[in-house]
């Protein structure tokens, strides 16, 4: 049972969280204006790395925030968390 | 003889009653009162033994049967009580059939250090540990260091991620179970971990070397030194190592007689063995020789070296290396929070001549036993590695050696050492399996804890629950929600009563309890703008006393749940979802809120339980609120389909719908929850027929209403439902939007909801069936056309009809298609999914 460290309550165990996929995909600005292989990127395609990646997680049973995480998916281990409005951190 | 407490325990064994004292296992009592046989072979039905004195043996299998069953416990394990009655297993046990009486439990603890294993090196790196520390250790006695927390009968099973660990504690027996719990599961946080598990002695594989009396040294020296059982008189010693000298030495202090140690490393080895329910010669022979002398004796203690136990280590992703001096895999290092000290790290361990099996003349049948629980040998080694195997994975999984219930604790090592020799490559290149929890077996029961029965999970019941019950409502399971299905009259079948609501529904009034609905407010200045991006249609035009039905769709276009939006306020609305989606809603909500539109001034918030909802549903629905709330004004032009408005029903301040999910003149009242059980009484005491929700499902289906999860699945969009009036176009964008652009969505032969009326009007569908295009079912691939959503039988329409999913359906309406259901070919003809009132004529009353 991982202990995964909400930014908000500090670390938690992981059965109180929920994932939500790769981080930093936007919304498209205007998805009418995409042709449908750049729409179908948005909505299917995503990283799939074996080392960091940045995810988002939300600490559902929790404080209920979402929050960005850099996982390394080769150990699980988190590199960093951090807010929605805070920049990827650089992992070197 | 009096040996340990001196307190004597009664026991039985295989029938037999014997006495034990307090103090002894199962294992150390049997064999004091001289019983070696405790089992026999799962496959071969061989006679088998006592082999260890711990968690690492392979063959004393028994089953509890009293005080309660307990299958598979081995008999070196279970602490001896009075009234305790075994009898030896041939391989598996059996469970109880009724309930267990113990309580089990959880608890939870954090400390700096954990510490497991309280022998020599588990109690100096406690000593040592600074903060607060946690001894644990399996054994029923044992010692702690000042100021360390010590729990004994407490067996770690398994390592996790940041230094969670989870230990079994056993205290129930000897001690009487009654009042505290009989064993519990330890979930642990520690920041740094110390494995001092110590080490297990390792066999040496021999033609018939799984007869009773063949005992690894180190387990006689237990039974003598701690038990006070002296496991033999006659003893032969085989052995690649020091170690078994010490074995030796104490049993002669006892009085046994050593007639012959056959150490290995002055070339000799034993070569076979005879006896039946217990050895009574080993045939001792200079290895490599085929034969040998024949010599007498009881007991045969076996040292083939030492394995540490690095299982939790392994578990906690540690490396481990092949020592060959040991014969066994070490530690590879520490981990910067797990460490391993002592025999587990390989210290202090004999060095020993690597003998995994002695070389033996050919026979017919094969006796070596590598893995004496799964009856496996070294010819199924072989066959293994003959059969083109060369990792340890896959002969593990090949020939099942270390998958029983001592998970390959003794047999392990010698699989791995014979394969090396078969394939001629070094161990130090091979990696050994993978260790996984739990180390020891553990009860379902333990992990289960306080989890069972009522607490198992959950119940959700709404404020008229009591209503329901005492008036004999049969009850279905949505979610956590316990739901009123339908309410039979004494005599009546569910198909009876189903058909008696729903008459009462079409024909005159009836009332249901809609509670569970998800319910959720959303209020903010730019509640609007959210829910026009979240829903297909349009809703920041809403006015305020107006109600709206609403499609959500996931990004890929894919119907997610739908439901009413009423507009409260400007900058109010109350939104509601299917039952079983209420939570998926709030928090796609969350989600979408938080992550892409935080400048959004939106706050939504789950309400689901603060109001009763009852649908007031039928012709006379009108007549019957105008009297329960005769300040209101019901007619059609004062109070119109979609709106609604606050008034006092039967007294109480409610908030009146005018929705329908069935089709007839339809009230929804919602009141706080608290005035739930007094409305419902009012309504129904005016006459209202209460209906389940088996009935409201027939409703909704005669109407062609799909409900999302049902006659959904995740892949059908809101214009393969026939809903394309629920899809904005003047809206520039709404999640989903996109996607019904996407050339998959607009294919021709997408599947489609449509109705189907099985020619045969009495013959109702299952659920689930497959549709395909000709009388005969054809030879395999069969072209599937779609499936079967929802199927009942409709007193409105005086027959059976259903609900589907079928390629191109719309284009088939007025075609024949097959539903095959057993052995039966069901012809059906394909229809629009509105059966009833298809003008809607009856919406109004």
């Amino acid at each position: 049972m991982q202990l995964i460290p909400c930014p908000w309550c500090g670390p938690r165990e992981e059965a109180e969280f929920h994932y939500g996929g790769q981080a930093h995909v936007a919304y498209p600005e205007d998805p009418a204006a995409l042709s449908d292989e750049d729409w179908a990127k948005f909505v299917f395609f995503r990283a799939n790395p074996s080392g960091p990646l940045a995810e988002r997680w939300s600490h559902s049973a929790g404080c209920r925030r979402w929050f960005n995480a850099v996982r390394d998916t080769r150990t699980h281990d988190l590199l960093a968390v951090y807010r929605l409005d805070e920049p990827r951190p650089v992992i070197s | 003889m009096t040996r340990l407490s001196g307190v004597p325990l009664k026991f039985t064994f295989d029938g037999r009653e014997l006495t034990g004292f307090l103090g002894d296992t199962l294992a150390s009592a049997l064999l004091a009162n001289g019983i070696h046989q405790v089992a026999t072979s799962i496959t071969y039905g061989r006679p088998r033994g006592i082999v260890a004195a711990g968690v690492e043996d392979s063959n004393a299998l028994v089953q509890i049967e009293a005080p309660f069953p307990e299958p598979m416990l081995s008999a070196t394990t279970v602490e001896l009580y009075d009234g305790l009655e075994a009898r030896g297993l041939r391989g598996r046990g059996r469970l109880a059939a009724e309930p267990d009486p113990a309580r089990y439990d959880a608890k939870h603890a954090h400390c700096d250090v954990l510490v497991i294993g309280a022998g020599p090196a588990g109690f100096a790196a406690a000593a040592e540990a600074e903060g607060r520390v946690l001894l644990v250790d399996d054994q029923p006695d044992g010692e702690a260091p000042e100021g360390v927390r010590f729990l004994s009968r407490t067996t770690a099973f398994g390592i996790y991620d940041d230094g969670f660990v989870l230990a079994l504690e056993r205290r129930g027996e000897p001690a009487a179970p009654e009042r505290i719990s009989r064993q519990r599961v330890w979930r642990i946080r520690a920041r740094k971990i110390v494995i001092a598990t110590g080490a297990h002695e390792r066999p040496i594989v021999f033609p018939d070397n799984d007869r009773p009396g063949i005992m690894l040294a180190g387990a006689a020296r237990t039974y003598l030194n701690r038990y006070g059982v002296l496991a033999g008189r006659r003893v032969v010693v085989f052995t690649t190592n020091d170690s078994a000298y010490d074995a030796a030495s104490d049993l002669a202090g006892a009085g046994a007689e050593i007639v012959r140690i056959v150490d290995a490393r002055e070339g000799y080895g034993v070569i076979g063995t005879d006896g039946d329910s217990r050895i009574t010669a080993a045939h001792v022979a200079k290895l490599g020789e085929m034969r040998g002398e024949r010599v007498e004796c009881d007991l045969l203690l076996v040292s083939g070296g030492w394995n540490p136990a690095v299982h939790l280590f392994s578990q906690a992703r540690g490396k481990l290396r092949y020592s060959p001096e040991l014969g066994a895999y070490v530690p590879d290092g520490n981990l910067p929070t797990v460490s391993v000290v002592g025999a587990a790290a390989g210290e202090g361990l004999p060095e020993a001549k690597i003998l995994w099996q002695v070389p033996a003349p050919e026979s017919e049948v094969d006796t070596r036993f590598v893995d004496q629980q799964r009856d496996a040998t070294v010819s199924d080694v072989l066959r293994a590695t003959g059969a083109g195997l060369r990792s340890l994975e896959h002969i593990k999984r090949y020939t099942t050696i270390g998958t029983a219930h001592d998970q390959g604790k003794t047999s392990g090592m010698l699989a791995a050492g014979i394969t090396a020799e078969a394939l001629g490559v070094d161990l130090a290149t091979q990696r050994p399996t993978t260790f996984r929890p739990p180390y020891t077996p553990v009860p379902f029961a333990a992990l289960a804890g306080r989890h069972r029965g009522e607490l198992h999970d959950p119940v959700r019941v709404t404020a008229i629950h009591p209503w329901h019950v005492e008036h004999g409502a049969e009850f279905e399971n949505v979610g956590q929600w316990k739901r009123p299905w339908y309410y039979p009259r004494p005599g009546e079948s569910m198909h009876d009563a189903v058909r008696r609501e729903c008459r009462a529904a079409r024909n005159d009034v009836a009332v249901m309890d809609g509670s569970t609905l998800g319910k959720i407010d959303v209020q903010g200045p730019d509640a609007g703008w959210f829910l026009d991006m979240l829903y297909t249609n349009m809703m920041s035009t809403l006015k305020v006393g107006r109600i709206r039905y609403g499609v959500m769709c996931g990004v890929d276009g894919m119907v997610i749940d739908d439901g009413t939006v009423i507009r409260v306020g400007e900058e109010r609305f109350l939104v509601t979802t299917t039952t079983g989606n209420a939570a998926m809603v709030l928090e796609w909500m969350e989600e979408w809120l938080q992550t892409e539109w935080p400048h959004l001034d939106v706050f939504a918030t789950s309400v689901t339980e603060h109001w009763a909802t009852m649908p007031l549903v039928g012709p006379r629905s009108r007549e019957v609120l105008g009297r329960l709330a005769p300040d209101l004004d019901v007619s059609n032009e004062a109070f119109g389909f979609m709106t609604w408005q606050d008034a006092e029903v039967a007294g109480i301040a409610a908030r009146v719908c005018r929705i329908s999910f069935s089709g007839e003149l339809a009230y929804e009242i919602n009141v706080p929850s608290c005035y739930g059980l007094a409305l419902w009484q009012s309504i129904v005491d005016t006459g209202a027929t209460p209906y389940g929700t088996e009935t409201m499902h027939v409703l909704r289906a005669e109407k062609g209403y799909p409900i999302i999860g049902q006659d959904t699945d995740g892949t059908v969009t809101p214009q393969d439902l026939g809903m394309s009036w629920a899809v904005s176009k003047k809206k520039a964008d709404f999640l989903g939007k996109r996607s019904f652009a996407r050339a998959e969505n607009n294919r021709p032969d997408r599947k489609q909801l449509v109705g189907l009326l099985p020619v045969d009007p009495s013959v109702r569908l299952p659920e689930g069936s497959q549709l395909i295009e000709s009388e005969v079912v054809p030879e395999p691939p069969v072209r599937m056309l779609g499936h079967v959503t929802s199927s009942y039988d409709s007193a409105a329409l005086g027959r059976t009809f259903a609900l589907a999913l079928v390629r191109s359906g719309r284009e088939r309406v007025g075609e024949t298609l097959y539903v095959p259901v057993g052995d039966q070919v069901v012809p059906v003809t394909v229809t629009e999914s509105v059966l009833f009132d298809k003008e809607g004529a009856r919406r109004d009353g």
